[in-house]
């Protein structure tokens, strides 16, 4: 805001700035000092921060409900690993039926794949949204489902491009720590500022009324097929970490129940939140993995079951359930981090109040 | 292609169709009344398939009663499950309604994996439904004329209900509108349980008779089905049982009749139903048989 | 005839068989403020809505300015400069007054997203200037103090008035006022009046708006148009409207 006094920016910025140099410290010591396993998940928590803030970007801030992220994914992922697997690796991948020839030969290094598979994914997101874009609320949500499937089929039957159901395995091990979390943060820093900006204003106006915005001369169809492209764009990007990360893939990965793992991720922080994706999409990543103990065997002290797969599964959907019933903001709301609210519930040392207070309720703006 | 593999296509097709339609019916009756797509109607129809062959595996009842009793059962866990999931949210914004649908979804499809565990079930099929019978060179298995005749029954009871009973007007009143019905001293959530009772009875016949046809049981087979199965209530035009039915025949027509012609096609199977989908929703975003509703401003 | 701001030629509106509007055909100058009367569902917000774009004409043509806006989308003919506030108040309500207004905004700006994310100079530079306007616009309305507060939290009276400011921001030309005076006393009309005049003056804007309270109407408007059942019955100046045995019969019923 405007009137934020210049003492106050500054103490936000050296907050900002510790807090950035602790997160790198942080990530150094994770990856110099804990296993191969740990990491792992921290890694994972890094790519599903990114898919959910892409999925919040269209149905938290645009207020369109899209179910089509799993396709998007997997269209990020196959791009990534095309591009960045070696020749002769590909061969080794093709058995049933070689590679097209033109695809044979291309290998790039990871950060021009890695864009590319977000160009791919964000050029047939704006495809795709001109032609969605003309429906609305829930037969939008089914259509974006049924373009994500069809995806998927494709991806299963292109057998000459994709290696059709069997997948590509060996792929490059190339999303470390540092490309994991990076990412992560370019992202969340690109999506704070754009939310921030005119174009945000404009994406949370057709959220709040739609023909209002239409008639304060938004073009509201243009904007929803901006904020898709966009959003299936950092879905790309997160497919072709992911694809990295895991360095086996195959079409069945993209199935749209893929999907809604993630919106679990955004509706538990808070549906328009972007802290509230952060703080999910981490928790969610730690706890599916802390809580596989509920998949083996339990001791209960008076008897021992014996193994139930999914039972994790059922805690998490049960989670969801209860949080879309009892507390549908979820964990955030709409509301964001900010130094000043910290101070406000008393973590941080109040400054003084220089400037005019406006009445701001709940609602924050990172800074 | 010959008149033979036509006619056995044809029959396949019809099988499938009625099937489809059976399902279709009980998504667009809940979404003429809630407008909700309740995307837990797949998993429900997977219970009812469940539920049948426990009766019959491990309480060995004979397979009639099993079935009679599996359908009771599932028709009151649909309506249990409207209660818990959906009605306390039933003045929310319809995102949130279908962010719970979606959860209840996904609960019940963990629950199935946990309970029923993740590995396929086989299904015993009576003797009276395998059997297996050639006309003129077309082989008809006896399941595929049970369930044509079964549907076309079904179909008439439900529309006798709608059209000609107290409780099917008032139905129809709160489906036309909510508010209105309730002034006119309609009990709303009495119309809804009844709705979901008919849905979920529908859609456990549906899934034994899909367990029929196809005798392989898993925690996750309502997905696929419920996809297609909302895809052709939306097809015919959603609100609409008629248009359910034609949407049905006609998903169940389009996917036999282009592998039939078209057999380099089979791997894209699934995705006919989504393209159909999006070009309707495109052309006539009403459906075939769908009527025209604007936003007022 | 030429110099009309706004021109409506036999224009009809159908939906399904029933017939909303027709033969509206009215002529705005520049400078002018009309008013729209007649009876509940009349089809007063209808016109407006076909004005305006939300709905596209049966048939007939729309002129602003010289040009035909009949098939134009909505935020196209705003971008022309047609602004409007609308009968059941529609604010962003989970945004704050202020940025409310700078929504409104957003076209006028000229910036594109590359500029806005990267947060450039130039980009800058417009926040700041429409910051600047957004905050004149709302003081003019008497908003200033409440610029942080969620839109919806206002009272009545004060959104309808950020909803003039909202559309003010468009820059329009000709503004259109959907029931202005709804829901307000006396003494807050006669406030409501001299402020349309006066943003009439400050803002050079042609208003057409349309009114149930006679005291507003009567007091602004040189000149009137009564539509009843779709159809334009009267047309003149207050004085005449009022004598117009047509006008009364509609407000009255058949003697």
């Amino acid at each position: 805001m405007g009137m934020t006094n210049i003492k106050s920016v500054s103490r936000n910025t050296w907050l900002t700035l510790c807090a950035s140099l602790a997160g790198i410290i942080l990530l150094f010591v994770i990856e110099e000092n804990f296993d191969r396993f740990t990491m792992q998940i921290f890694k994972l928590c890094a790519i599903n921060v990114i898919l959910a803030l892409s999925l919040n970007l269209i149905n938290g801030f645009t207020g369109l409900f899209s179910l089509g992220h799993a396709g998007f994914m997997g269209i990020g992922a196959y791009t990534c690993a095309l591009l960045a697997m070696t020749p002769a690796q590909k061969e080794a991948n093709f058995i049933l039926q070689p590679i097209v020839p033109w695809l044979l030969d291309v290998h790039l290094p990871f950060l021009p794949a890695l864009l590319a598979s977000g160009l791919v994914a964000g050029l047939l997101g704006w495809l795709l949204g001109v032609v969605a874009m003309r429906l609305r609320d829930d037969y939008l949500a089914i259509a974006t489902l049924g373009f994500s499937e069809i995806i998927r089929v494709v991806l299963t039957n292109a057998q000459p491009i994709t290696n059709g159901s069997l997948g590509l395995k060996g792929l490059p091990r190339y999303t470390t720590m540092w490309w994991a979390w990076g990412s992560a943060i370019v992202v969340t820093v690109f999506l704070v500022l754009l939310i921030k900006s005119s174009y945000g204003r404009a994406f949370k106006s057709i959220r709040d009324n739609e023909i209002a915005s239409e008639a304060m001369g938004i073009n509201v169809f243009g904007m929803k097929v901006l904020s898709f492209a966009i959003s299936s764009f950092l879905a790309g990007i997160a497919g072709g970490l992911l694809a990295h990360y895991l360095t086996t893939i195959d079409p069945k990965q993209f199935f749209f129940l893929k999907t809604f793992d993630i919106l679990l991720i955004v509706v538990l922080g808070g549906v328009g939140s972007i802290t509230g994706s952060i703080i999910a999409a981490i928790a969610v990543t730690a706890s599916m993995e802390l809580l596989r103990f509920l998949d083996g065997p339990l001791n209960f002290g008076f008897m021992v079951t014996s193994g139930t797969p999914g039972l994790r599964m059922v805690f998490f959907s049960a989670l969801l359930m209860i949080v879309v019933i009892f507390r549908q903001q979820g964990l955030m709301g709409t509301s964001e981090f900010s130094w000043d609210a910290l101070a406000r519930i008393g973590l941080l040392p109040r400054r003084k109040r220089s400037h005019r207070s406006n009445g701001k309720t709940g609602k924050e703006r990172v800074e | 292609m010959d008149l033979q593999t036509f006619l056995q296509q044809f029959v396949n097709a019809l099988s499938l169709g009625s099937l489809y339609a059976l399902i279709a019916i009980g998504y667009t009756m809940v979404y003429g009344i809630l407008r909700l797509i309740n995307f837990a109607h797949g998993d429900i129809f997977m219970i009812g398939g469940y539920l049948a062959f426990y009766g019959v595996s491990i309480f060995v009842m004979p397979w009639w009663l099993s079935v009679c009793l599996a359908i009771v059962l599932t028709t009151a866990f649909g309506v249990v499950l409207e209660r818990a999931a959906y009605r306390p949210l039933r003045d929310s914004p319809r995102i949130s309604i279908m962010i719970s649908a979606i959860g209840a979804s996904f609960l019940i499809e963990n629950l199935a994996i946990v309970l029923f565990d993740a590995r396929p079930k086989a299904f015993p099929v009576p003797d009276l439904f395998g059997a297996n019978y050639v006309i003129e060179g077309v082989h008809i298995a006896a399941v595929s004329l049970i369930i044509p005749v079964v549907t076309a029954v079904l179909l008439a009871i439900l529309l006798w209900i709608v059209h000609r009973t107290r409780t099917g007007m008032a139905m129809r009143a709160v489906s036309t509108d909510v508010d209105a019905a309730r002034l006119m001293a309609i009990d709303v959530d009495r119309i809804v349980s009844i709705t979901f009772a008919i849905g979920s009875a529908l859609a456990a016949i549906g899934g034994i008779m899909w367990a029929l046809k196809y005798p392989r049981l898993e925690p996750l087979m309502g997905i696929m089905p419920g996809m297609k199965c909302f895809i052709a209530a939306v097809v015919g035009g959603i609100g609409s049982i008629a248009g359910a039915v034609l949407g049905g025949l006609l998903l169940g027509l389009i996917e036999l009749m282009t592998i039939a012609f078209l057999p380099e096609l089979t791997g894209y199977k699934d995705a006919f139903a989504f393209i159909l989908l999006i070009v309707v929703l495109l052309v006539k975003p009403t459906g075939l048989l769908g009527k025209n509703q604007g936003e007022k401003v | 005839m030429m110099g009309a701001l706004l021109e409506t030629l036999d224009v009809h509106k159908q939906f399904g068989g029933l017939v909303a509007v027709s033969a509206f055909s009215i002529r705005v100058e520049s400078g002018e403020i009309v008013g729209l009367i007649g009876p509940n569902g009349a089809g007063k917000t209808t016109s407006f809505n076909l004005i305006t774009g939300v709905y596209k004409p049966t048939r007939g043509r729309v002129l602003f300015d010289g040009r035909d806006i009949t098939r134009l989308a909505l935020h196209d003919i705003t971008r022309l400069g047609i602004a409007r506030t609308f009968q059941n108040i529609r604010l962003f309500k989970d945004m704050s007054v202020l940025e409310n207004v700078l929504v409104a905004q957003h076209m006028r700006m000229g910036t594109n997203l590359f500029e806005a994310t990267l947060r450039l100079p130039s980009y800058l530079r417009k926040e700041k200037h429409i910051h600047e306007q957004a905050r004149a616009l709302l003081a003019e309305v008497g908003l200033d103090a409440l610029e942080g507060d969620k839109a919806t939290s206002l009272p009545y009276g004060k959104q309808r008035r950020l909803e003039i400011a909202r559309a003010l921001a468009t820059e329009p030309k000709l503004l259109f006022l959907d029931e202005p005076a709804a829901g307000m006393n006396p003494q807050e009309s006669a406030e409501l009046m001299d402020f349309i005049l006066k943003i009439r003056d400050q803002f050079q804007l042609t208003i057409v708006l349309i009114e149930h309270h006679m005291q507003v109407v009567m007091g602004i408007c040189k000149r009137m148009y009564v539509l009843d059942y779709g159809v334009t019955i009267a047309h003149g100046t207050p004085e005449e409207i009022q004598k117009d045995p047509k006008v009364i019969e509609a407000y009255l019923g058949a003697p």
